[in-house]
């Protein structure tokens, strides 16, 4: 079939400004887009720039964003972008500076996951003798819970399509958050508590919207950002407690334990505020009541709350 | 051809956004939707109660969504977060282990769940059961010159192996409500990002930027309003603005409807009748047209 793809280049290195070039090709039915890249390279344009490598969504070296999504161009076919979006447009990956054409500058991703500590620590870190004198076992419930992390081809499609990482460049990002929780899941790591502490803070997992966009983006299905709800949960239960976002999680439950539903007239009042925040916020409160938006603090529970006690009470507490 | 359903609230619209309950009602009696509401359902968590208890999370939801079972009726949401929270439960709870073991949580909280009740967001209902010819045939104020931007929040798009209703990258279902509304649905990015309301308490200015951020793009696109069929994301968008103003340092003053406010106004409702004077950023300028 004879298709159209439209490619962002540029180069700012050579002074070449970011721009849009169309290339026609006749390639098969069921092309990649990465095929169809190393085709436009090989006949029609030598200079174009792009990573690839083993054409099988292992490395994980062509990540781009393809019509908007980031993903890796090696698993994407041009007939299905065709037919979602009736038009194939390539653009590099997003949050990273361009080096060239589709090639990124990729030290603002490694510098965050090099901040995360990505190996185990500890005795079971230590160089072993050789031959080895005893493996390193672990619990089938371990290797679970830490799976999916594990996956991960540092590709880079999540941290593209990060949503928060787009408005603060504090922000750790889904792939090296995920990798965090592998270690704190990882039963052989020494750190596990100065990790969560670590992340606890500006950057790290409570900064995360879970918008979702990196678990649809993620080639592997690594889910990145259960891997941060799970650092969540893991900080609360290991008393990480002292944070906006811990409070927010247990005042939430608080609430619905009382009224059964959730009351966001409560929420703020519920937030430990300084009295120079509930000044800040009384006019918008103000205007809310006006235009009776604005709940009573005290709500008449639903009917039958008692069953909804009964299940937040049971599961308390408990793993 | 009679529609019944039933009606999960969510908190929201019980709470913070009586306008989402009230156009709600409105339009499904002008249309002749029957709803019985769920009184006695919870919270469905929104994702948060989860984070720490994923089985409190679940269960609760079970319980809702056997209060349906009970009725024999599907259940109606009206809330993008509760609609990806309950798809989640759903599909998680059609596993029959699963299903056991929440149904021993809420055997004496409520009764067993056998897994039977759908829940199907308001947007769905009207594409699938009401279908698009008939809602435009009702269409008695046709919102003709209107340019809206979808703006569809995102647990009712993601994560997609929960969801498949929409394409979570071009999706499709409220600009095609628009469009039978006789307005114009406006292109621009921002129709599928977060409106930052998960981090507002965390972190405001972060928020504030994604809420700036896209609806600048809508203005920039031409939007004379922004639709949502998620009241979390129309608490941010519409109660935050003045701050997301005061961070991006530009006057935006972008009327959001709820997704019944829009279709009520295209029905023939009165404006107040769909709770329009509730909103926060002033709605006249969309009703002056067509009310």
């Amino acid at each position: 079939m004879r298709i159209e793809i439209e490619i962002e280049r540029g180069c700012p290195e050579e002074g070449i400004e970011t721009h849009r070039e169309r290339f026609r090709v006749e390639v098969p039915r069921h092309v990649t887009v990465l095929d169809t890249l190393i085709q436009i390279k090989d006949e029609l344009d030598g200079s174009l720039t792009f990573r690839r490598s083993c054409r099988s969504a292992i490395c994980g070296s062509c990540a781009m964003r393809i019509n908007g999504r980031s993903g890796l161009a090696c698993d994407t076919q041009v007939e299905s972008e065709l037919r979602r979006f009736g038009r194939v447009v390539v653009q590099p990956l997003a949050q990273m500076p361009v080096t060239k054409d589709l090639a990124v500058e990729m030290s603002p991703f490694w510098k965050r996951v090099r901040a995360v500590k990505p190996w185990v620590t500890g005795e079971g870190a230590e160089e072993p003798a050789w031959p080895v004198a005893r493996e390193s076992l672990m619990d089938q419930i371990h290797v679970e819970e830490m799976d999916d992390a594990s996956r991960c081809i540092m590709c880079m499609a999540c941290f593209s399509a990060c949503e928060v990482a787009t408005v603060d460049e504090r922000f750790l990002g889904p792939a090296a958050l995920a990798k965090a929780y592998r270690f704190v899941a990882d039963p052989r790591d020494a750190e596990r508590t100065e990790r969560l502490t670590a992340l606890n803070g500006s950057g790290g997992y409570w900064d995360c919207t879970r918008c979702n966009q990196c678990v649809e983006a993620c080639p592997k299905d690594v889910k990145p950002m259960e891997a941060i709800v799970n650092l969540r949960r893991d900080a609360i239960r290991a008393g990480l407690t002292d944070t906006i976002g811990s409070r927010h999680i247990t005042e939430f439950i608080a609430i619905v334990h009382q009224e059964g539903r959730l009351n966001e007239g409560r929420m703020p009042l519920k937030m430990k505020p300084n009295p120079l925040d509930l000044a800040k916020v009384m006019p918008l409160a103000l205007r809310m009541l006006q235009k009776g938006k604005l709940p009573l603090p005290y709500h008449p529970p639903i009917p039958r709350v008692r069953e909804v006690r009964r299940i937040i009470d049971r599961k308390k507490g408990s793993t | 051809m009679s529609l019944k359903y039933a009606y999960y609230t969510g908190c929201a619209a019980k709470g913070v956004c009586p306008e989402l309950h009230e156009s709600t009602l409105a339009v499904a009696k002008a249309l002749g939707v029957e709803l019985v509401e769920l009184t006695a359902s919870s919270c469905c968590g929104a994702g948060v109660i989860g984070e720490l208890e994923h089985d409190t999370q679940l269960a609760m939801n079970a319980r809702n969504l056997a209060q349906a079972e009970h009725l024999g009726l599907d259940m109606m949401t009206v809330c993008g977060t509760c609609q990806g929270v309950l798809s989640r439960a759903h599909k998680e709870l059609s596993d029959t282990a699963t299903r056991e073991r929440i149904n021993e949580v809420i055997a004496d909280a409520g009764g067993i769940y056998l897994g039977r009740a759908t829940p199907k967001h308001l947007l769905w209902m009207l594409i699938q059961d009401v279908g698009l010819a008939r809602l435009e045939q009702r269409v008695v104020r046709p919102l003709k010159g209107l340019k809206v931007g979808p703006f569809y929040g995102c647990y009712i798009l993601r994560p997609s192996d929960y969801l498949s209703f929409d394409d979570p990258y071009n999706p499709k279902s409220l600009e095609q409500v628009i469009r039978a509304l006789g307005a114009e649905p406006v292109d621009y990015s921002g129709r599928t990002k977060c409106c930052g309301f998960p981090i507002v308490l965390e972190q405001e200015q972060n928020a504030m930027r994604m809420v700036g951020t896209n609806l600048l793009e809508a203005q920039d696109k031409g939007a004379d309003c922004l639709v949502t069929p998620c009241p979390l994301c129309h608490m941010n968008l519409d109660i935050y603005q003045g701050r997301a103003e005061k961070e991006m340092q530009r006057p935006i003053g972008m009327p959001i409807l709820h997704l019944p406010q829009l279709v009520g106004l295209a029905l023939g409702l009165r404006p107040a009748a769909l709770g329009l004077q509730r909103n926060m950023v002033d709605t006249s300028p969309v009703i002056a047209q067509f009310a």
